[in-house]
């Protein structure tokens, strides 16, 4: 006779039978890999949540090999980047992997929450796996933010500043929060390590959290599918979906092919351009962070971009409220608004496959902004730019806002049965 | 097909975006292709460097030990004629220069040059270092085209000789490099420039070639420097991403496989 919960699967003998007499791993085995079933369907679109799993695996190694050579103080921490990237064994390879790394998280997170919008991953029920991603999203921004202080260059000191800064144009308690995150009256060492403790434990920690979270939700309500189709309605006589298939092996050695070629594109950048052409690691980053000395013109990275430019896009003050402020306002409701996205959508299918042009059409527009926004952030503004930034603003804005609207008025097309 | 036609449409969508982004900088440099195989030019470029550059600015996060390693040269002879006072071959390349005392000499403390390829260019730095030309309103009465109001000597006149830009007619060239004529005298068309440089006759030890030359190598030494794992990258970048590709193939027929059963 066995031991502990009787109810779950078990293996017949063996070490395995010991274990899962203690602690549930064939049963976790089974839920998660060889019964967890997803959709036959699943395509191109499906693979991009793998992937970001493997980068915050390789964000998380690279990350602790980094931290056993960096020293975060503003007198040292420059000069050990270049101790890394010289002197220390292979560092070079870490440090671009790394650094690379972060960038691809965000390629990769951008497709994943396309993804989403385009099959309405976020609709019943899902809308709990929508909000982790999402928290996982703000988490990485953050994470994103405190790491690109460290190597302590010219850009992340400047871009620190203009970000830091956004808070100060918080009526009334502004000056006084900034100077609290800082922890100085200018961005200092003081500065440095506190944003070091953030990115290498608290942050890390948040997201690892909400990622086992991300994949419990997902994993208890099954995936979605090009379709939007609920596999788990058409069972066979095991209750097994009969358009299902299982996670293990199946999906999983699917997903091989995509890391196969993820990597390959991750080698070719990490070897050859491990600048991104600027993009990854700035020019400027190259000077040692000078509190004296503001670079000629300061970007923040191409991730924060499209935020970055709804914040300048704002040039009038409105309501008895500042310009930066509002610019504030727009920047946090651009990513606000992500969230309630389960809400806004009414329509009664989910895939893009079977909602109505209008649908279509402003997912389009809202991708098309999104990147125009996020290009225009990487240059200094004009006139004429700042007009485009604003109109890209304002058709962000619309395909949340009238989404209750259009989703509910077009003509869907009938789903069928079964996926396709 | 539904989604390849949203991706297609957003791509022409962004079209206009991207066409507008090419606006190039207002000074054309000369273009210089770093040469990280070529070791005889990169150690004749360290050699320059610790000549005329070190003196003032350092390279505090190269080894002398890495380059010997990187570069070829032996030990003895790096010990021998590239590191000057009592510095060890295991150190960095610093400068004997009093850093307070250079910020009052030049108004500024020379920047440390280790990362100036990575900083500007390869490009900017070869021109930079060869577009030095007179102008009495400065301290060191020379002014350079790249880097307008620079706070440096020419150090390099010695080799260069006294360069001199100067107002005049220049012929119009095409894009190919080829004379333009007059359609109806069929005359070379001229221009006016006042960008034109002349050296004064006998005040450099090299021809123009040679100095060129030599500026070539000394960029190429602190394109090295900048990166001076760029050739492992190149080397092992092949073999990584050849596994890659590899793996992907094999993976992708071991999908297949699996995948065969599944209707």
């Amino acid at each position: 006779m066995g031991v502990g919960n009787p109810n779950r699967a078990k293996a017949k003998s063996g070490i395995v039978r010991w274990i899962d007499d203690r602690f549930p791993l064939t049963q976790m085995w089974q839920d998660h890999m060889s019964k967890y079933y997803a959709s036959r369907t699943l395509n191109f679109w499906y693979v991009f949540g793998v992937l970001a799993l493997l980068v915050l695996v390789n964000q998380i190694l690279t990350g602790i090999w980094l931290t056993m050579s960096y020293e975060p103080s503003a007198e040292g921490a420059f000069a050990s980047v270049e101790y890394i990237m010289r002197d220390v064994e292979m560092g070079w390879i870490i440090r671009y992997m790394h650094s690379s790394g972060a960038s691809a998280f965000f390629i990769v997170v951008y497709l994943h929450m396309f993804r989403g919008l385009m099959y309405g991953s976020y609709q019943k029920p899902r809308e709990l796996i929508w909000l982790f991603g999402m928290a996982i999203y703000l988490a990485l921004m953050a994470e994103g933010f405190f790491g690109y202080l460290l190597p302590w260059g010219q850009m992340s000191y400047w871009g620190a500043q203009v970000i830091l800064s956004l808070a100060g144009a918080i009526p009334v308690v502004g000056e006084d929060l900034v100077q609290w995150i800082r922890g100085d009256y200018l961005i200092s060492g003081i500065t440095l390590n506190r944003f070091f403790s953030l990115h290498v434990i608290a942050l890390p920690m948040v997201i690892i959290g909400l990622v086992v979270l991300h994949i419990l939700a997902l994993h208890d309500v099954g995936s979605n599918n090009p379709d939007g189709i609920e596999i788990d309605q058409n069972k066979d006589e095991n209750g097994v979906p009969v358009d299902g298939v299982a996670f293990w092996p199946y999906h999983v050695i699917k997903d091989l092919v995509a890391v196969g070629v993820f990597l390959t594109v991750f080698c070719l950048v990490i070897f050859f351009f491990p600048e991104g052409g600027g993009y990854f690691i700035e020019k400027p980053n190259y000077e040692p962070a000078n509190s004296l000395k503001t670079p000629e013109h300061i970007a923040p990275v191409w991730y924060f971009t499209p935020y970055y430019s709804m914040l300048r896009a704002i040039t009038f003050p409105l309501f008895g409220l500042d310009a930066k402020f509002l610019g504030v306002i727009t920047m946090g409701g651009a990513i606000a608004i992500l969230f309630v996205m389960p809400w806004l959508d009414r329509s009664p299918v989910k895939s893009m496959r079977y909602k109505g042009w209008m649908s279509r059409l402003w997912l389009g527009i809202f991708v098309v902004s999104f990147v125009i926004l996020g290009y225009l952030g990487t240059l200094a503004t004009t006139e004429g730019r700042t007009i485009v930034a604003q109109l890209c603003t304002a058709l962000y804005f619309l395909y949340f806002i009238l989404m209750p609207f259009y989703t509910r008025m077009e003509v869907t097309k009938p789903v069928p049965a079964r996926v396709v | 097909m539904m989604m390849k036609k949203l991706f297609l449409l957003t791509l022409v969508m962004l079209l206009p975006v991207f066409a507008q982004a090419s606006a190039g900088p207002a000074i054309q440099l000369d273009s210089m292709q770093a040469d990280a195989t070529d070791k005889a030019s990169l150690q004749r470029g360290m050699q320059t460097y610790v000549n005329y550059c070190l003196g003032c600015h350092t390279a505090k996060y190269q080894r002398y030990i890495r380059a010997a390693e990187d570069l070829d040269i032996p030990e003895d002879l790096m010990t021998e004629h590239l590191i000057f006072g009592d510095q060890k071959i295991g150190e960095q390349m610093t400068s004997a220069m009093d850093p307070k005392l250079a910020a009052k000499w030049f108004g500024a403390t020379p920047p440390d040059l280790t990362n100036e390829v990575n900083l500007r260019g390869a490009d900017w730095v070869y021109t930079y270092l060869r577009t030095f030309y007179v102008d009495e309103s400065r301290p060191y009465g020379v002014n350079n085209v790249v880097y307008p109001a620079v706070g440096m000597p020419n150090v390099l006149a010695e080799l260069q000789g006294v360069q001199s830009k100067t107002c005049g007619d220049v012929a119009i060239v095409d894009l190919h490099g080829a004379a333009v004529m007059d359609a109806q005298t069929g005359a070379p068309m001229t221009e006016q420039s006042c960008e034109i440089f002349s050296i004064a006759e006998g005040t450099g030890s090299m021809t123009p070639a040679e100095f060129d030359a030599t500026i070539y190598d000394l960029t190429n030494f602190m394109a090295y420097m900048a990166k001076p794992y760029k050739s492992d990258s190149q080397r092992i970048g092949l073999w990584a991403v050849l596994f890659c590709i590899m793996m992907t193939i094999l993976f992708y027929f071991l999908k297949k496989e699996y995948w065969r059963d599944v209707h």
